[in-house]
């Protein structure tokens, strides 16, 4: 089986006590792929990164090697790396994990990546929920920078890179790179239309990469154990190690280090525990709450991006949600848009009116008030809000609230002939 | 007014950021911590040791969760409303604590010691239900440990 020989490495050390600390990231290794990246051009690094085949672990899966080349090489202005632990996506909880118990394996691949994009600065984004993985960091930090592997000349090398702390103030859209980026610069998150995109003009007007807290991970595992091991873990063009965070009703909820494209049901059945009591599996949000909902009879299917598209859903986050067959999935659909209604920035209208409109919808048929054309009302809005806004919050919004439509109609019938929720809302009450 | 220690640590936030605008919401971190809340006074204070706005202040704080614009109690109660958690009672915690402190959502109980919220996702759906109080976590919570946790928090 797939998962029989494959050796986690982003946890690997998050067993031993004091896993966060230098003295112990060293002991395992720590910082050894720093300085062989020195060793190295800057262009071998990100050449190295397009061949293992990475993609980012934020939810689009963009190619990593690929976005560093976007930087420009001839330029007199300033490079940013910029790290996403935002983590604000419903279900997601893996990039905490790593802050928590591993926050220097963040930073070392955090420097190996601005060092291949030429930036002497990374701003580390974490959401301000997270006080305790920011205190956590910002230790590694100074620790980092003692043992000179933060600061001037590092490593007796010609390059030098500061990294500074940034706490954010709640708000989900602070996660899209360019509301993360307006964030960074002291004002709302408010995403900005792309092109031209941040690789070129993106923080204080200057070539800026975003990358996610995982993706940055992978990093030193790459340049120690080389690009071909990595694209050997996993299918083709959807390779590597990935952290699965796994909730709702499994036996055994938490954070898997296992390889991409692992079955989503061997995830909840053998890692997860499976269901509480043996109950059936009714629908999987797999990979955040901004994925379509699966229905329990389509799991059988790896976790990847690749196939999770083509499954009518999408791998966002790899952090699947189980719902048993008791939860209402009109109030699941409700939760979800209330959500997004919430998170929406106000800057372009369908968003803003949509997502609130859904919600209203929904919450209308939940409650046994809906009648059959709220249903077309809430799939027309959904087609309104798609592909019309700035960022892709409204398409991540949209797509949710379709696919609990369409998976699920019957269900939502069955409220709107009933006048009530079939469930009485179910667990989720 | 901010103390001066506070006041303190907003100058020296303009030689850690890039731009004095950048250092914003640290700064508005740190005034939060020192007033409890951010009142107008507040942010006119924020904004003359930045040389911002009052203006370019206000349209940060009122875009951001954790930026409070009116007092809050001792302990800020925050309980997630998100799917994870409601799947494993949530819902249930919420009501718990709303029913023992007589709150609606944003509300402070008139002593002063208990302010509820209930928020979206805390990004801790592994160990649902989750709530905070002020900046801590507490993670699979239970029924008991809510009464308990109530009582003890002073
Ligand atoms: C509404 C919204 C919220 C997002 N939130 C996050 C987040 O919390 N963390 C994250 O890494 N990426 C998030 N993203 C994706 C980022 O825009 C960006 O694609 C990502 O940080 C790039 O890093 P990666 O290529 O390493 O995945 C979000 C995107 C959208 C549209």
């Amino acid at each position: 089986m797939l998962t029989a020989t494959f050796e986690p490495v982003l946890t690997k050390t998050m067993q031993y006590p004091e896993s966060h600390t230098l003295e112990v990231y060293r002991k395992h290794g720590g910082y050894e792929a720093l300085a062989m990246a020195l060793q190295k051009q800057p262009d071998e690094i990100i050449d190295m990164v397009k061949r293992s085949g990475l993609r980012g672990r934020g939810g689009a899966g963009f190619p990593t090697g690929t976005k560093w080349g976007f930087v420009p090489k001839s330029t007199d202005k300033p490079k940013y790396m910029c790290v996403n632990a935002d983590e604000s996506e419903p279900g997601a909880f893996k990039d905490r994990l790593i802050c928590q118990k591993d926050p220097h394996q963040l930073l070392e691949g955090t420097l190996i990546g601005s060092y291949a994009i030429g930036a002497n600065r990374a701003y580390i984004y974490i959401r301000g929920e997270f006080a305790h993985e920011a205190r956590l960091l910002e230790r590694a930090i100074e620790e980092a920078r003692t043992a000179g592997f933060i600061g001037r000349n590092i490593l007796g090398s010609s390059w030098s890179c500061e990294v500074t702390m940034y706490v954010g103030a709640g708000a989900y859209i602070c996660g899209e790179e360019t509301g993360l980026i307006e964030s960074l610069e002291g004002k709302r998150g408010w995403p900005r239309l792309k092109p031209p995109f941040p690789a070129v003009v993106g923080l204080f007007g200057c070539p800026t990469v975003v990358n996610n807290v995982e993706t940055l991970a992978c990093v030193p595992h790459i340049v120690k154990l080389g690009w071909e091991w990595f694209s050997s873990i996993g299918p083709e063009r959807n390779s590597g190690p990935k952290l699965y965070g796994l909730s709702g009703h499994v036996n055994r909820p938490g954070v898997f280090e296992l390889p991409m494209g692992i079955s989503l049901r061997e995830l909840i059945d053998e890692h997860g525990g499976g269901v509480p009591g043996g109950r059936p599996v009714k629908g999987v949000i797999p990979g955040g709450a901004s994925c379509p909902v699966l229905r329990g009879d389509e799991i059988d299917l790896p976790m990847d991006f690749d196939s999770l598209t083509r499954a009518g859903s999408l791998f966002g986050t790899g952090t699947p949600i189980v719902m048993d067959d008791t939860t209402c999935m009109v109030r699941a659909a409700w939760i979800t848009a209330r959500f997004f209604a919430h998170e929406s920035c106000g800057q372009c209208t369908p968003c803003r009116e949509g997502c609130g409109w859904m919600q209203r919808l929904l919450w209308k048929i939940e409650t046994g008030e809906g009648e059959e054309r709220d249903l077309d009302t809430l799939l027309s809005i959904t087609d309104q809000i798609e592909g019309n806004t700035i960022c892709a919050l409204g398409d991540a919004a949209a797509w949710p609230t379709r696919g609990f439509a369409k998976k699920f109609r019957e269900e939502f019938l069955q409220h709107i002939t009933e006048r009530r929720c079939p469930l009485g809302g179910g667990s989720l009450h | 007014m901010l103390s001066p220690e506070a006041r303190q640590r907003i100058e020296s936030l303009k030689t850690v950021y890039e731009t004095n605008q950048s250092a914003l919401i640290p700064a508005l971190h740190v005034a939060q911590a020192d007033q409890g809340w951010l009142s107008e006074e507040t942010q006119r204070e924020v904004a003359s040791i930045l040389g911002l706005t009052a203006q370019a202040v206000r349209q940060v704080v009122t875009f951001y969760t954790m930026f409070q614009q009116k007092p809050v109690g001792r302990h800020l109660i925050q309980v997630c409303r998100n799917l994870s958690c409601s799947l494993l009672g949530g819902q249930k915690l919420q009501k718990q604590i709303q029913d023992k402190l007589g709150l609606e959502d944003g509300e402070t109980t008139q002593d002063g010691r208990f302010t509820y919220l209930s928020v979206e996702c805390l990004g801790s759906c592994g160990t649902a239900p989750v709530l905070m109080v002020n900046d801590r976590y507490y993670e699979n919570v239970t029924p008991q440990q809510v009464d308990r946790l109530l009582e003890e928090l002073k």
